[in-house]
Formats: C-alpha cells, sequence, structure tokens
C-alpha cells in the first residue's frame, strides 16, 4: 500500500511538474508576442506627436528643419526604398550565380568550405562592413567604378541621369552595393537550400531529354523552387531596409532626394542613428525620430511577412 | 489511339539547324556556368578583402595597451580595455537571461504547439523578430528602460542585446528537438515518465550540442551589434562596470572613433574591428563545427 | 529442371501461353551492343563484365532481384551517370556502331536519341503542352504549327490525347499518377528518340494504369528501340520479346522471353523466376 500512496504522490508530483513546466514554456511564447506587440505600441506612442503635428503628409514630404522644427519622412523612404531594391538588383544575381555553382557546378568536396565561406559574409558585423564601405570602397569608387560608369552609362539617354555628379565614392549606390554584399549570403544561402530540394529524378528527367546543366536550372529546378526563391529575396530585402551601421558609414548622410546615384542621401535608419545624439527628450525631433521607426518597422513587417509566407508554403505544399 | 507516325513528322530534323541549335545551347550553358563560378569568385574575394583590410589596418594598429588600457583622449596612449570588458558583460549577461526564455519559446513549439494556432502566431512572431532591424529594437528598449528609469545604462543594453538572442536560439531549439524521433520520446513516455522529464532529461539532451550551435551563433550576432547600444547603453569613455550607467562596448567605440577625425582614434577602431571580428567569426566557426561532429 | 520446386509458387509465374507465341519471333539486329562492361560507384564495382545485345525496335526486359544491377546498366545506356562524380564506366557500348561511353561523346545529343521514363511520374512543374514542348524545344526549332502537331502526335501514341486535349494549357501537377507517367511517355517521344529507356515505370501506379502502360509499350516498340527494367515478372513476360537475367552485377542469362521463362539454362535464373529468392 505505501508503494502505492508514493506512487500517487510522484504522479501528482509529475502532473504539476508537468504543468508547471508546460505553464513556463507557453508563458516564455506569450512573452515573444508581448516584445513585439511591444515594440510596434512603444515606436506608435513615440511617434505619436509628430504623426500629430505632421499628420499624413510626414510620409512624403522631404523637409527635415531641426531648427523650426519640421520634418518629414519623405527622404529617407525613398533613401531606404531605393538602396534595398538596388541593392537586390545587385544580389539577386550574384547570390543565383553562387547557389547555382553550390549545387549544381562545383565538386562535392569543395561545396562545403565554399559554402560556408559565403555564409560567414552574413556574420561580419554591420559595422565592419561600414568601416571596409568607408575606407575601401569608397575610394575605390570614387577613383575608378564611378568615374567608368559616368563615361560610359553617364550620356545614354534614359538611364544617363543616374550616373552622373561628381564621384564622391559614398552616396546612394555605394550604400546599395554594400547592402547588397551584406544580404547575399541570405539569399544565396536561401537558393542554395531550395535547390537541394528539388528530387534528383526530376533533374535526371530533364538531363534525360537532353536538357544542359543550365537548361535544366532554368526548365526545371526554377520553376519547381520559384515561390521559395521569391521568398529568400523578400528575405534579403527585409534585411536590407533595416540595415543601419554600414549605411551610415557610406551613404553621404544627406536630406536630399538625387537624380544621380552618385548623389549622398539617407535611409530611415541612417537618420535614426544619427541624428538621435543630437535630440533632445520630449523634443518633438525625437518624435519624428520614433515614427520614422515606426515606419521601418512596417515596412520590413509587409516584407519579412511575406518573405515568411513564400518560405512557409514550400514545406506545407 | 493514333498508331502510325504522323507523316508530317517523318522528314528528318534539319542537321544543319539541329546542329547550329545545339552549339547556341552549349555556348549558353557555357556562358551561364562561367558567370556563375565567376559570381562565387566575387563573393569569395568580398570576404577575403574585408579580412584582408582588417589585418592589414588592424595588426598595424594592435599593441599590449589595447588590451591594457581604456579609452582615452586623442594623442594620448589609449587602449580599448573598458569597451572590450563592457561588451563582455552586457553579451554574457544578454546570452544568460536571452537563453533559458528562448529555449522555453523553442521547447513550446517544439514539443506542445505543434499544430495549435496560438504556437504558429508565437513562431511566425519570433521569426519577424529574427530579421527585424536590430536598430528598432533599440528604440523600443530606449521607449521601455531608458526614458521612464533616467537614463542610458548596461541594463538596457543587456536587454536589448536579449531581446535579440532570443528569437534565434528559439529557431535552433525548435529546429534541433523537431529532429528528434518521435519513437524516442514514445519510449520514455511509456516508462511513466512526466513529460516535462522526458523533455528535460531526453530532448533537451539529444539536442544539446545543436542548442549550443545556435546561442554560439546569436553570441557571434550580438557580439557585433552597433545600433541598438546607441539607444541604450549608449557607450562610455571611462572604465565602467555599473549595469545602471552609461557603459562601454566595443562597437560602440569603434564607431565613434572611425567616424572621428584623430588618426590614432582610426587606428584604435581598426584593432577593435579587427578583434571583434576574429571573435565573430571564430565563433561561428566553432558553432559549426560543433553542429557538423553532432551528425 | 524441377517442376517439384515449381508447384507452390504458381502466382510467381508468367503467363506461359503468351509468352510462347512470342518466343517464335526472331530478334532483330542490335541497336545497342553492349561489350565487357564493367561500372563502378567509387570503388564498389556495380556491373562485372556485361555483354548484351540489346535489339532494334523490340523490347528487352531487364530483371533480377534488388541491387543486381539492372537499373545501373539502364542508367549507363544514357549516361546518367556522367552526373555523379565518383561513377564510371568502362567498356564499350555501340550505338548503331559508336562507343557512347567515351569521353567527348555530345551527352545533349546522345540523350536526345536516348530517351528515359523514369520510376516516378516527374511531370514539370508547367503546363501539359509545355511538359511536351520543353524537350522539343531543346532540339529543334518549329512554328506554332508544327509545336501543336508534334504535341497532338505525341500525346497520341502516349495514349493521352483524349484525356488531355482539353486542358493542355493547365498544370500538369493535376494529372493521375497514372496520366503522368503517360504524359511522361509523351514528353520522351516527343523528342523522336531512337532508343526508350524505363526504370521501373509502372511500380508507382495501380494495376489498370500498369495494363495501360504496357499496353503502351507494346505499341511504341513498332517505331522504338526500348528497354525496359522491371521487379515484375509477369510484366517482363507480357512487354519483352528478349529477356536479360541479372544477379549481382553479372548478366547470368539472356535470351527470347519465352525461352527464358520456360526454360532457363541457369539454376540461377531457374530460382528467381520461380520465386525462389528476389
Amino acid at each position: 500500500m505505501s508503494t502505492g500512496v508514493r506512487r500517487a504522490a510522484a504522479a501528482r508530483r509529475g502532473n504539476l511538474g508537468d504543468a508547471l513546466f508546460a505553464g513556463a514554456c507557453q508563458a516564455a511564447g506569450g512573452f515573444v508576442l508581448l516584445l513585439l506587440g511591444g515594440i510596434i505600441v512603444e515606436l506608435f506612442i513615440g511617434g505619436l506627436p509628430a504623426f500629430r503635428a505632421f499628420g499624413l503628409p510626414f510620409l512624403w514630404s522631404t523637409e527635415w528643419d531641426p531648427v523650426s522644427e519640421v520634418f518629414g519622412a519623405g527622404v529617407s523612404i525613398y533613401g531606404t526604398v531605393v538602396t534595398a531594391v538596388l541593392a537586390i538588383l545587385l544580389a539577386v544575381p550574384l547570390a543565383f550565380g553562387i547557389a547555382f555553382t553550390l549545387t549544381e557546378l562545383a565538386p562535392p568536396w569543395l561545396r562545403r568550405p565554399v559554402g560556408t565561406a559565403v555564409e560567414l559574409l552574413a556574420a561580419v558585423p554591420s559595422i565592419i562592413y561600414g568601416m571596409w564601405g568607408f575606407f575601401l570602397i569608397a575610394p575605390l569608387m570614387a577613383q575608378y567604378v564611378q568615374p567608368t560608369l559616368i563615361d560610359s552609362l553617364g550620356e545614354v539617354p534614359g538611364i544617363g541621369a543616374l550616373f552622373q555628379g561628381p564621384p564622391f565614392g559614398t552616396g546612394i549606390l555605394t550604400a546599395a552595393l554594400i547592402l547588397a554584399i551584406m544580404i547575399l549570403p541570405f539569399i544565396a544561402a536561401t537558393m542554395r537550400d531550395v535547390f537541394e530540394q528539388v528530387p534528383p529524378v526530376f533533374k535526371e528527367s530533364a538531363y534525360g531529354l537532353g536538357c544542359t546543366t543550365w537548361e535544366v536550372m532554368r526548365g526545371v529546378v526554377l520553376p519547381y523552387t520559384r515561390i521559395s526563391v521569391a521568398g529568400g529575396v523578400m528575405l534579403g530585402l527585409g534585411r536590407a531596409l533595416g540595415e543601419t551601421m554600414a549605411v551610415t558609414f557610406v551613404i553621404g548622410n544627406a536630406n536630399r532626394i538625387s537624380t544621380t546615384l552618385f548623389g549622398p542621401g539617407n535611409t530611415i535608419a541612417s537618420v535614426v542613428a544619427l541624428e538621435f545624439g543630437e535630440s533632445e527628450t520630449g523634443s518633438l525631433k525625437l518624435s519624428a525620430l520614433l515614427a520614422l521607426g515606426f515606419i521601418l518597422f512596417v515596412l520590413s513587417f509587409i516584407v519579412l511577412a511575406t518573405s515568411r509566407f513564400l518560405l512557409r508554403s514550400r514545406l506545407k505544399g | 489511339m493514333s498508331g502510325t507516325a504522323n507523316p508530317a513528322l517523318t522528314p528528318v530534323k534539319n542537321p544543319g539547324n539541329a546542329t547550329r541549335l545545339s552549339r547556341r545551347r552549349k555556348r549558353t550553358d557555357l556562358v551561364i556556368r562561367s558567370l556563375s563560378l565567376v559570381a562565387t569568385g566575387i563573393g569569395l574575394v568580398f570576404l577575403a578583402s574585408i579580412l584582408i583590410t582588417l589585418f592589414v589596418k588592424g595588426f598595424g594598429a594592435m599593441n599590449l595597451s589595447v588590451f591594457t588600457e581604456v579609452t582615452k583622449p586623442p594623442g594620448s596612449e589609449g587602449g580599448l580595455l573598458n569597451a572590450i570588458v563592457g561588451s563582455l558583460i552586457q553579451v554574457v549577461l544578454a546570452t544568460l537571461i536571452g537563453t533559458p526564455i528562448g529555449m522555453l519559446v523553442g521547447t513550446y513549439l517544439a514539443e506542445y504547439a505543434r499544430d495549435s494556432r496560438f504556437g504558429d502566431v508565437v513562431r511566425f512572431v519570433s521569426d519577424i523578430l529574427l530579421s527585424a532591424p536590430s536598430i528598432l529594437i533599440g528604440l523600443f528598449v530606449y521607449q521601455l528602460l531608458v526614458l521612464p528609469f533616467g537614463g542610458f545604462s548596461g541594463w538596457a543594453g543587456v536587454a536589448a542585446l536579449a531581446i535579440i538572442i532570443i528569437p534565434i536560439v528559439v529557431r535552433t531549439t525548435e529546429d534541433m528537438l523537431s529532429l528528434i524521433p518521435n519513437t524516442l520520446r514514445e519510449a520514455v513516455i511509456g516508462l511513466g515518465s512526466p513529460k516535462w522529464k522526458m523533455i528535460v532529461l531526453v530532448s533537451w539532451r539529444s539536442a544539446l550540442s545543436g542548442i549550443i550551435t545556435g546561442v554560439l551563433l546569436g553570441i557571434a550576432r550580438i557580439a557585433g551589434e552597433t545600433a541598438p547600444l546607441l539607444f541604450t547603453s549608449l557607450g562610455n569613455n571611462a572604465w565602467s562596470t555599473n549595469l545602471s550607467a552609461p557603459m562601454p562596448s566595443l562597437p560602440i567605440t569603434i564607431y565613434s572613433y572611425a567616424g572621428s577625425p584623430f588618426q590614432d582614434w582610426i587606428e584604435l577602431a581598426w584593432a577593435g574591428a579587427l578583434i571583434i571580428t576574429l571573435a565573430v567569426l571564430l565563433l561561428n566557426i566553432g558553432a559549426r563545427s560543433l553542429l557538423g561532429r553532432g551528425k | 529442371m524441377s517442376h517439384s520446386a515449381t508447384s507452390d509458387t504458381t502466382t510467381a509465374r508468367p503467363n506461359i501461353g503468351a509468352m510462347q507465341a512470342r518466343s517464335g519471333a526472331a530478334l532483330n539486329e542490335a541497336k545497342l551492343a553492349i561489350k565487357d562492361l564493367d561500372f563502378y560507384y567509387g570503388a564498389h564495382k556495380a556491373l562485372k563484365g556485361i555483354g548484351l545485345d540489346i535489339p532494334a525496335r523490340q523490347v528487352t526486359g531487364m530483371i533480377g532481384p534488388s541491387g543486381c544491377g539492372k537499373s545501373t546498366l539502364l542508367r549507363v545506356l544514357n549516361r546518367m551517370y556522367s552526373l555523379y562524380p565518383g561513377q564510371r564506366a568502362e567498356g564499350q557500348v555501340l550505338l548503331d556502331g559508336e562507343n557512347i561511353i567515351e569521353p567527348g561523346v555530345d551527352l545533349n545529343g546522345l540523350r536526345s536519341k536516348i530517351g528515359m521514363v523514369f520510376q516516378k511520374p516527374t511531370p514539370f512543374p508547367m503546363t501539359i503542352y509545355e511538359n511536351i514542348a520543353f524537350g522539343v524545344r531543346l532540339h529543334e526549332q518549329l512554328s506554332k504549327a508544327q509545336m501543336d502537331e508534334r504535341v497532338e502526335w505525341a500525346l497520341a501514341r502516349a495514349a493521352l490525347w483524349s484525356e488531355a486535349k482539353d486542358r493542355l494549357n493547365t498544370s500538369a501537377m493535376g494529372l493521375s499518377g497514372g496520366q503522368q507517367q503517360r504524359l511522361c511517355i509523351a514528353r520522351t517521344i516527343a523528342v523522336r528518340p531512337e532508343v526508350i529507356l524505363f526504370d521501373e515505370p509502372t511500380s508507382a501506379l495501380d494495376p489498370i494504369s500498369t495494363l495501360k502502360i504496357e499496353e503502351l509499350i507494346d505499341e511504341l516498340k513498332r517505331d522504338f528501340t526500348i528497354a525496359i527494367v522491371t521487379h515484375n515478372m509477369q510484366q517482363a513476360a507480357r512487354c519483352a520479346d528478349q529477356v536479360a537475367f541479372f544477379y549481382l552485377g553479372e548478366l547470368v542469362e539472356v535470351a527470347p522471353a519465352g525461352q527464358l521463362f520456360t526454360a532457363p539454362r541457369h539454376p540461377k535464373t531457374q530460382e528467381y523466376i520461380t520465386g525462389r529468392f528476389g
């Protein structure tokens, strides 16, 4: 009987332990929700005075005048979107080439080390990209890349205007280039992973029809994985939108919308990082920065949620 | 079923055309394969260029006083000791706080909420946090802890870094626990073990190397974070281990020194950049080899 | 040959009547001639000294227990193994007298002459029409009208036209398993190969779909040389003119179908077809 009692007591303890442990796990899950909710709410509350003061035109107004306390998000939203989209345009072809190499072209013994090296690009801290970009890439851009582009594309009708102006080295194009390198490993790794998930028999079927390696990629692997590939690209876009330190170093930090890609500009993140130190507690400027943060949050949320939706739908279907 | 070959098809393919088509296809294939290899080369060149730049500039500036002296005004032989120690304190505390929370959330997702609506929401939110701009987490902690509690502090920096590491630990914990076969779980439950004991003694233990990998990768990530610290621990040019006051950190010091006009500060920034990048890359490589061995 | 051994395994025995009708027919001249073929997966030797003629416009069935090398041999015939480093073949495989396992052979051209149908249906993620046009476009430049004609012809030859003609522009993923497999056959013959390799084409299908595919194979051999790997001896008996039995990487016996199933010369063949192992 005493054994029975002991067992019953142990079972009760087990039940209690189970309840406590399950409760702790679930509470931790709830805490994560609170964190995201808290970010939304705090940024919104912080930005509220600015939203109140400037209304909806805050979103497109290009003014940023701390002296007369007039603020608008237009320039930094423009800079954020343009640098991120340019970064995607630069990064996607490179990422595809890397993923194609790692899944189809490189000999197997080389795939792991090269893959790891590319992934290490993602581990390098943002600030290091900033220094590297500012001290190494920007001078290279000023000396070689931008003059070449001005000479070759500057006079082309239509797109020529994008490649004009003094070659400072820093500016929108340089920021986009650094961003492209930073998001490259994320996109490449996603592409590689989904390419690898295409069942070999599909690829063999295509080879069996007489396809070349590229035709197998274009005809079968890419159609098969296009949704996930789009998800990977969106993930890269989401990362590019919110990058701060690297962009702050190389974008030139000027509140203006330039027609040329060589011109300086800013992004939401770079403005917040730079101007925050010069904003007083409770000032309208600080509120405008928090409002910018809120806008950045909404932008990234939409992009990241889309990315995740695209990447997950593959796993389930 | 049409049994005979279609007469329109019977003439043999024009051999000249076929050869030309085949040659063009092979040329396209060769061009794209070559471009892909070039793209891979470019990626590797970027990495090499970053590392070489860091080594060249960082080693030139490296000397013993980097590790023995605190940050000082320009022109007076300063080091990075206070920044290094400040970073260590904040990263270690953030890891100690963030890891258990992340593990519990990951455990919840893998062991309790595989098919629950609430679990899906938590998983979604955690994945969003994983890629959300870290600067926003800094702003959030500023609003939450800095403004109401009277100023920038080490604790605020710790909180921001902890929030960043949580979703990293969540992801690896859930992924690693999901790899454990259900038969193993059933075997333990079948012995009459309560579920929590099964999780702690069997699931966690089986997933240990994977979870450690995730934590190491998380540490590598937060060690280099700069933007969130701008709004939380702010930085401090003096020696400070007081978590209630502004606290120095390596990334912030690098940031302010690299943007300064003083040559000796810029050199110290390179030294700091080399230190932090080496630490981060070694953590990454260590974590990967740990996972590779566990498999 | 002992009959007592077969008495309790009649279910595994093929339909002898149907085969005897076939066994009288002589075999045609060789389309593919395999001579002294060795094959290696790294250090492991998977095929040993294979010599086999595959007669033109007839069906060669390849049987044997799992791991005997029959699928490996099929993958040598269109050089599929070349995709994988570490796999290599030595010896000769002559297609109309030309050795196709030499280095420097144009693999894309070779595979347009030797098509392959796989164990599982492999429709590409595109429309039915595009699935067929995809392979044709690789090798020929056709006008829209010619392509339409080719697609119809291929689908008709694969006995899928009547089922697919109203849904050519819908995704091929929506077809049933049996239809998908016939689509893959249509896709293969649309390229107008000379040889078609079937790698257990019905192992993932239900009996009715299987029957359709078998009828199709019988139909296709008027124009194409066919080699089929199968686990199912009845299938080999129903479809094949010549059957080759493989065991442990060696070709044990090859004979006209009727002869191999009724009067195998080798005791291993006897054991296998009577169901003692495999």
